[in-house]
């Protein structure tokens, strides 16, 4: 019986048993990859977003430096305190480099003298030229001011300059690090919090440099775009879904905007500068032609997202109206559209945001310009903050690597606001029938 | 009077008139609402419209046309020597006369008389413009206001003539989505057939060599400039490669698992944060790879002994496969979610494991509208602008190693564009011919795709 029973084949039951081993083995290999993949994207983002803090968050703070500026008139070359124009032509790097002289008289070299005149920023020249003109009794007097070092001192207060490197090996001679000690150690120079990142435009020196006017062009780029974007995509939307016979001619704009959805920005970009710009003389990096450009690009965006808030408004609800003796128009204007309203918003804010982010199609029309007064209308040159992250990208020096992170957080600030936003209005106003 | 200020009083003499057909309607039916065809401010709505549109149809107009036509009248006022110029040479002199009027210097130190003389016409020509614009738009707003005012009777039908008026600009709205497609291909081809007229397609298709610097003078060095876009092509698809590579493995299969695998809870926080991955501004990861990934691939390779360019391939594309991973996850999942749950019932009712049922069902049947996502991953990875312009490098190589530099049709076309460019060399020309090129073959990745992923959702509907 036992010999019978070995010799026969395995039934299915034991073929089954004997791959059972492997075949969970496969199971949890699968399960496991797929974990992987989500940690993986996970990942991904946390370094992302932490090489961004990281290398942002101190440009937050700015390093400052305590003189003691003697007002000399002579040094400034003033005549006559009451003569307005003196008083705004006059030396004031003179009178930070006689201050910097003062304060270490033993440097007599032209060249070291040259160097220790660096580690003051050219902006504080400006600053007391600022102050003098508002309060010209300051002439003559001595004060103790808080003025910005040079960029490269900040670097070096901010640790990004290592001080252990052999000297032929980093930004900073021995005597430049000396002086800087000296007010460190005197606590004449401190970091604070920095205001000119905030409230200045672009500036070739790092430490004068700052976002206010890139964030006044995104602005004024996005009320166009807004205010284009909106009325035409949900006009567009209602057309398509209350009104539109289906016909090919539907059909084909229907095609038109789910593929225009997915055309490159940057042949947005190109169509900009040929018709707009190129073709109908529009001027050069504005806003205006920016936010016309984001437009055409966001309203596919828009459209698709109002047709389906509108299409989520239920049947009954157009029934109704008409039964009472709505017109058509009535009925959309009246009940179908507040009742979209919210899905509508919420795409648009999500378009906004495509489009707050958006840079290549900027480039081509011009929006890279050096601008450092803050834009006051909508065809004032202009740039946006993306652009300004991808200028401050290219340049060479180290603080600019800090400048770029700290605007591409306040960048992610702006997009996870209005995201929110949306995701708010969306909690707040959903409706289910 | 300022364009501003123009529409401002425009807009105030439109509400005004809004009332005004309001209170009409209200005359002429002596105060009974009931007598009248539409509700009285449909009247309004009536008289108001009449007022804004054609008034706003002449500004528009007027605009498009006010400089041309005023650069046509000043050129037809210059002296003869100044106006038999050459094209390019007149345009120097209209940019010297306009800076003249700006209150600017002109190129060549002190204008001529002449150049003064004509600045003035100008200046003059553009005041009277805007005398006339000013006068005749007003006029012509008030005076089709109150024309469309004394036509309001009772039985006139005021509702229906404003629901035709709003219809016709919601129609006007939806066509401009194929007014848009029809400016790209139009705005590229043109230039392209301007730039094909210079360099033959053939030589631009199938060129080895592209180095698009043009010479200023006719007998500089290497003045003849090479437009062949092989190398952009081979760079665009390595690093589109690269991407996709990237992509859709963790794309894919983080789709799996998030939408077959994961607890309600854990699919509610991983699915939003994955898709943070795409709202990241493009510039924003062009500053990871530039600055974070390139060095990082650079020192890793020098540890192991890989001479490394310090803008590979590999940096580009790998940062651009983590900005695809939500797009090609989300995609997937929506497929993967359309694959009915008896196809899945039936394979676990034969004994088939969890993965087993995935990857010998689910994928199998969800694989035409995968593929369809895939597409669109592909077609904007091609299109990717900043990561690249960033990242990758300007030199046009022929090559398909990840780890040299090469260059794409995007990155040559921003530096082609960027800063100031005139309109009739090759060099810019160029930039709309990788435009055309670059439109056609997504426009072709995206109509395929859609056509899949709609051809899919019916199978299961």
């Amino acid at each position: 019986m036992n010999n019978q029973t070995a010799s026969t084949p395995p039934s299915t039951m034991e073929k089954v048993s004997a791959g059972m081993g492997r075949r969970y083995a496969r199971e949890r290999r699968f399960r496991v990859y797929g974990m992987l993949a989500v940690t993986l994207g996970m990942v991904f983002l946390a370094t992302l977003l932490f090489s961004i803090v990281s290398k942002g968050y101190s440009a937050f703070q700015q390093t400052y430096m305590e003189l003691e500026i003697h007002f000399d008139p002579e040094v400034l070359g003033i005549q006559d305190p009451n003569n307005a124009a003196q008083i705004s032509g006059a030396d004031y790097p003179g009178l930070v480099k006689a201050s910097l002289r003062a304060e270490f008289p033993e440097v007599s070299n032209r060249r070291d003298k040259r160097t220790l005149y660096g580690i003051v920023s050219s902006g504080a020249a400006f600053e007391l030229r600022q102050m003098v003109m508002q309060n010209p009794a300051l002439l003559g007097t001595t004060q103790r001011l808080w003025v910005l070092a040079d960029d490269d001192v900040d670097m070096l207060v901010k640790g990004h300059i290592d001080r252990n490197v052999e000297e032929s090996g980093r930004r900073m001679s021995d005597l430049q690090i000396g002086w800087i000690d000296h007010f460190l150690d005197a606590g004449r120079m401190e970091l604070r919090f920095n205001t000119v990142f905030l409230t200045a435009g672009d500036s070739r020196e790092p430490e004068l440099a700052g976002i206010r006017s890139a964030i006044t062009g995104s602005l004024l780029t996005l009320l166009v775009t807004l205010s284009l974007s909106f009325p035409i995509g949900v006009a567009a939307a209602v057309y398509l879904e209350e009104f539109a016979p289906t016909n090919r001619w539907t059909d084909l704009i229907e095609v038109n905007i789910n593929n225009l959805a997915a055309v490159p920005s940057i042949v947005f970009g190109l169509l900009g500068l040929a018709v707009f710009i190129n073709f109908f003389g529009m001027p050069r990096s504005a806003p205006l032609v920016g936010g016309m450009v984001l437009t055409l690009m966001t309203l596919p965006t828009i459209i698709i997202a109002a047709r389906a808030a509108l299409k989520s408004v239920p049947p009954s609800i157009r029934e109704a109206a008409l039964g009472i003796g709505a017109s058509k128009m009535q009925m959309v204007f009246h009940h179908v559209l507040p009742l979209a309203m919210p899905g509508m918003l919420t795409g648009t804010i999500i378009g906004m945001a495509q489009a707050l982010g958006e840079t290549a199609p900027l480039l081509m029309l011009g929006m890279v310009a050096f601008i450092v007064d803050i834009p006051g209308g909508v065809t004032d040159p202009a740039t946006v903050l993306p652009v300004q992250i991808y200028l401050w990208a290219d340049s060479p020096e180290r603080a600019f690597v800090e400048r770029t992170s700290a605007a591409i957080m306040v960048l992610l600030g702006f997009l996870v606001v209005m995201n929110a936003l949306a995701v708010l209005l969306r909690k707040r106003f959903e409706r289910s029938w | 009077m300022q364009i501003s200020t123009l529409l401002f009083v425009l807009a105030a003499l439109t509400i005004a008139s809004y009332y005004l057909g309001r209170n009409r309607s209200l005359v002429v039916a002596d105060r009974n609402i009931r007598l009248l065809h539409s509700l009285p401010s449909y009247y309004g709505l009536f008289t108001a419209i009449w007022c804004a549109i054609p008034a706003l149809v002449v500004l528009l107009l007027w605009n498009s046309f006010e400089g041309h036509l005023v650069t046509q009248l000043v050129i037809a006022g210059l002296p003869d020597e100044l106006r038999n110029l050459p094209d390019t040479r007149l345009n120097l002199v209209l940019n010297d006369i306009r800076n003249i009027v700006a209150g600017g210097v002109a190129s060549g130190g002190e204008p001529t008389p002449a150049l003064r003389e004509a600045a003035a016409h100008y200046a003059h020509l553009e005041s009277i413009s805007a005398m006339a614009m000013t006068v005749v738009s007003l006029a012509l707003a008030s005076l089709s206001a109150v024309l469309a005012w004394r036509t309001i009777r009772r039985e006139q039908r005021a509702r229906n003539n404003v629901e035709t008026a709003i219809k016709g600009f919601l129609i006007l709205s939806s066509l401009i989505a194929i007014f848009t497609t029809i400016g790209i291909v139009l705005s590229v081809l043109f230039e392209s057939i301007r730039f094909f007229h210079s360099v033959p397609l053939t030589d631009f298709l199938l060129g080895l060599e592209w180095s698009p610097q043009m010479a200023i003078r006719a007998d500089q060095v290497g003045s003849s400039g090479a437009f062949g876009a092989i190398p952009l092509f081979v760079g665009t698809l390595l690093i589109s490669l690269i991407a996709m590579l990237v992509a859709v493995p963790i794309g894919l299969m983080s789709a799996i698992y998030l939408s077959e695998y994961a607890a309600p809870k854990v699919r509610a926080i991983a699915k939003p944060l994955l898709e943070v991955l795409a709202g990241i501004p493009t510039v924003v990861y062009g500053f990871f790879a530039a600055l974070t990934v390139a060095p990082l691939i650079r020192d890793s390779g020098s540890l192991i002994g890989l001479d490394v360019s310090s803008e590979s391939a590999l940096a580009a594309g790998l940062v651009m496969g983590i900005m695809i991973i939500p797009f090609v996850s989300s995609l997937s999942d929506d497929v993967i979610k359309a694959v009915p749950q008896t196809m899945r019932d039936g394979s676990y009712g034969l004994g088939a494991t969890k993965s087993e049922t995935i990857r010998l069902v689910v994928i199998p049947a969800a694989l035409p509208g995968i593929v369809g996502g895939v597409l669109l991953a592909v077609s904007r990875a091609i299109g990717e602008t900043m990561i690249v312009v960033m990242a990758a490098g300007l030199a046009a190589k022929l090559t398909m190693n990840p780890l040299d530099t090469v260059t794409t049709v995007t990155v040559q076309i921003v530096t082609l564009l960027v800063g100031d460019q005139e309109f009739d060399s090759p060099k810019t020309l160029a930039a709309f011919a990788l435009g055309l090129m670059l439109f056609t073959v997504t426009l072709v990745l995206n109509i395929i795709a859609l056509h899949v992923v709609r051809k899919y959702r019916e199978q299961y509907e």
